[in-house]
């Protein structure tokens, strides 16, 4: 069963074209994240589906019910806002049961609900007090306390941890991937962070210009994916593209090295391609070179390390490449250095159509 | 610090500015003082020369003979006028307000408009008005006065609330949307508390407008709701002026919006300035 089905949704303001077209369809239970550049709609979706926003056109569904017209209250959702949300005059007690009040639910409900909330968050010894007297984290724990208190459908949270620091926005993620885990609940996250999508994700659903550009799990998207956009917008350090000339199998860079390409690929002779290959797909050569790699030998420009890992940059095909090795061993700049590339992990882009080919 | 002139030592200069301080208080309060103080003296003692700084026993046959004749009774009026247009002009201001805001109801150029309605001076509009009065037999009726003074008022809550409630955080609202509260709902629990010194403030300037307010009262009412600034006037003659009663009555009037602003100056004060950081 899905709990979220949207179809041929589009979103004008004025003659901005916002959403282009989008077909969604999310299972009961899973996590879907929306991910992409700022601009891309992701944001715009996302209120469109908790009826803040009005579809231009396009039917909403959730839980099998037509909501596209229907009020944000009448949707049967819950959402965690990106500035937290709370109300300033009202304690952390009533924050959390105003969803409850709201919607008229007995006084012993709403105590039992809210206790069971701040326990789950632990945000219980913080029940009387005031926005302001909390940290950032705690404002963001009774945020999301306000909509696991409502016992909702279909969870939405637009980019929720955006506001806190680096150290507590990975606390917060492992929480919410808890929560997600104990509640079982059906979730749509947005987030321009791809590290956040990467690791909340049943399902990304990769956004670009209003369109989707992939959907698929985490790993789908990372190691298959369907275009030069998604392949350059997920991963850190960023895949590396370098334009090459491909017959056949063979790739040959314009610097004369030849890279074999796994797979058995029909079409022209000599097609002009754009290789891609992630940066953790390169490796210090070992004795023996397995099938399906390749052997290079470069010079390292640059060395960066992260700390159990090293980024060495060097240059390759007429371009600067990226490659994340273990630090053991790495040398230094100017070094000769022999390195294995997976090469049934690269991708070829066809400079066209930006599409993997 | 010893070595010192005598004019730069810290002490010295405290006291200066205290010394400057009350100067200017006593300047200031005077006026209101004597205002006070003649209310409560006898006729003598009001034309006595050399002047009776205080008088001897504090008399209060000033206002006894206010309330005996019924003068008394245009405070009333006032208080009803201003506190219901107050009353009226906040909740359908507030609520113009957030449509201006939040929906953009007729574009930037309704909520200019709106304000261009205040600069009018209200001379260029008695006349008309008090024809229309008197055709619909409005003149010298509460009813009449409260809905001006309402008209009146409305753009200048409308301009004001405009300003605070876009201060209000959207999300806020959204969040109330999304746990079902309705718009109204959410007028009531999240603007109206978030704009709160906002409101304080306006509401205590619409009331002290309305409270105030003179020409629209001198045409427009007779005997049954004539308020205290026009029964002030009466005092004044050409041959002799009752002073005793127009300090009596300007003390009355000055009571009720001296204990407005009192109770509200905490709002008062962080409203203002919400509004003055707006421009």
């Amino acid at each position: 069963m899905s709990d979220l089905k949207i179809t041929g949704l589009h979103k004008y303001y004025g003659s901005f074209h916002a959403v282009k077209g989008i077909d969604l369809e999310v299972p009961s239970g899973e996590f879907t994240v929306l991910v992409g550049p700022s601009g891309c709609g992701k944001s715009t979706l996302l209120r469109t589906i908790a009826g803040l926003e009005e579809a231009s056109e396009g039917t909403v569904e959730i839980g099998n019910k037509d909501v596209t017209w229907a009020r944000p209250g009448d949707r049967d959702i819950a959402m965690v806002f990106q500035n937290y949300a709370l109300y300033p005059y009202m304690n952390v007690f009533e924050n959390i049961a105003f969803g409850l009040r709201a919607r008229k639910f007995p006084s012993a409900e709403i105590d039992k609900r809210v206790a069971n909330a701040a326990e789950m968050l632990g945000i219980g010894p913080l029940l009387k007090r005031l926005p302001r007297e909390l940290s950032g984290g705690q404002r963001q724990r009774v945020a999301i306390g306000r909509a696991i208190v409502r016992d909702a459908r279909l969870f939405l949270f637009d980019e929720p941890l955006s506001n806190l620091d680096a150290q507590l926005r990975d606390d917060m993620r492992v929480e919410i991937k808890r929560l997600h885990q104990e509640l079982g609940r059906t979730m749509i996250y947005v987030t321009h962070d791809q590290i956040e999508a990467m690791t909340l994700a049943d399902r990304i659903v990769l956004l670009r210009d209003g369109r989707i550009e992939q959907l698929g799990s985490p790993l789908d998207l990372f190691e298959r994916p369907a275009n030069l956009f998604v392949a350059s917008f997920l991963g850190s350090p960023k895949m590396n593209f370098i334009p090459a000339t491909l017959s056949g199998n063979i790739a040959t860079l314009s610097d004369g090295t030849k890279l074999l390409l796994a797979g058995k690929r029909e079409g022209k002779a000599k097609q002009a391609v754009i290789l891609g290959i992630r940066p953790q797909h390169i490796a210090l050569s070992g004795k023996r070179v397995a099938t399906g790699h390749a052997q290079v030998k470069v010079t390292v420009e640059l060395v960066q390390p992260t700390g159990s890992r090293v980024q060495v940059a060097f240059p390759l095909g007429g371009k600067s490449i990226v490659a994340e090795l273990e630090s053991r061993g790495v040398s230094k700049p100017g070094e000769k250095i022999s390195i294995d590339i997976d090469m049934a992990r690269a991708i070829a882009i066809d400079p066209q159509t930006e599409k993997v080919i | 610090m010893k070595n010192l002139p005598f004019h730069r030592r810290k002490d010295v200069r405290l006291a200066l500015r205290y010394l400057v301080a009350c100067l200017l208080v006593v300047i200031f309060v005077f006026p209101v003082y004597w205002l006070f103080i003649i209310s409560f003296k006898t006729p003598d003692e009001i034309f006595a020369f050399p002047p009776v700084w205080y008088p001897k026993s504090i008399q209060f046959s000033n206002y006894f003979v206010l309330f005996k004749d019924g003068d008394a009774k245009t405070v009333l009026n006032s208080l009803i006028l201003a506190t219901v247009s107050t009353f009226f002009a906040m909740i359908l201001g507030t609520i113009a307000a957030y449509s201006l805001v939040r929906f953009k109801t007729g574009g930037e150029n309704l909520a200019v408009w709106i304000i261009s309605q205040r600069m009018m001076p209200p001379v260029a509009i008695v006349f008309p008005v008090f024809l229309l009065y008197v055709y619909f037999g409005w003149v010298d009726t509460f009813f009449g006065l409260i809905l001006l003074y309402t008209a009146f008022n409305l753009p200048y809550v409308i301009w004001m609330m405009r300003g605070y409630i876009e201060d209000i955080p959207l999300e806020l609202e959204e969040s109330a949307l999304v746990d079902g509260c309705s718009r109204w709902a959410v007028l009531w629990k999240v603007v109206m508390p978030m704009a709160r010194s906002g409101l304080f403030a306006t509401a205590v300037f619409t009331f002290v407008f309305a409270w105030n307010e003179f020409l629209f009262a001198l045409v427009l009412t007779r005997t049954e709701v004539a308020t205290y600034t026009v029964q002030v006037t009466h005092y004044f003659g050409g041959q002799s002026n009752f002073w005793a009663k127009i300090a009596a009555m300007s003390v009355l009037g000055t009571i009720p919006v001296f204990i407005a602003v009192a109770t509200m100056q905490r709002y008062l004060v962080r409203g203002i300035s919400m509004g003055a950081v707006k421009g």
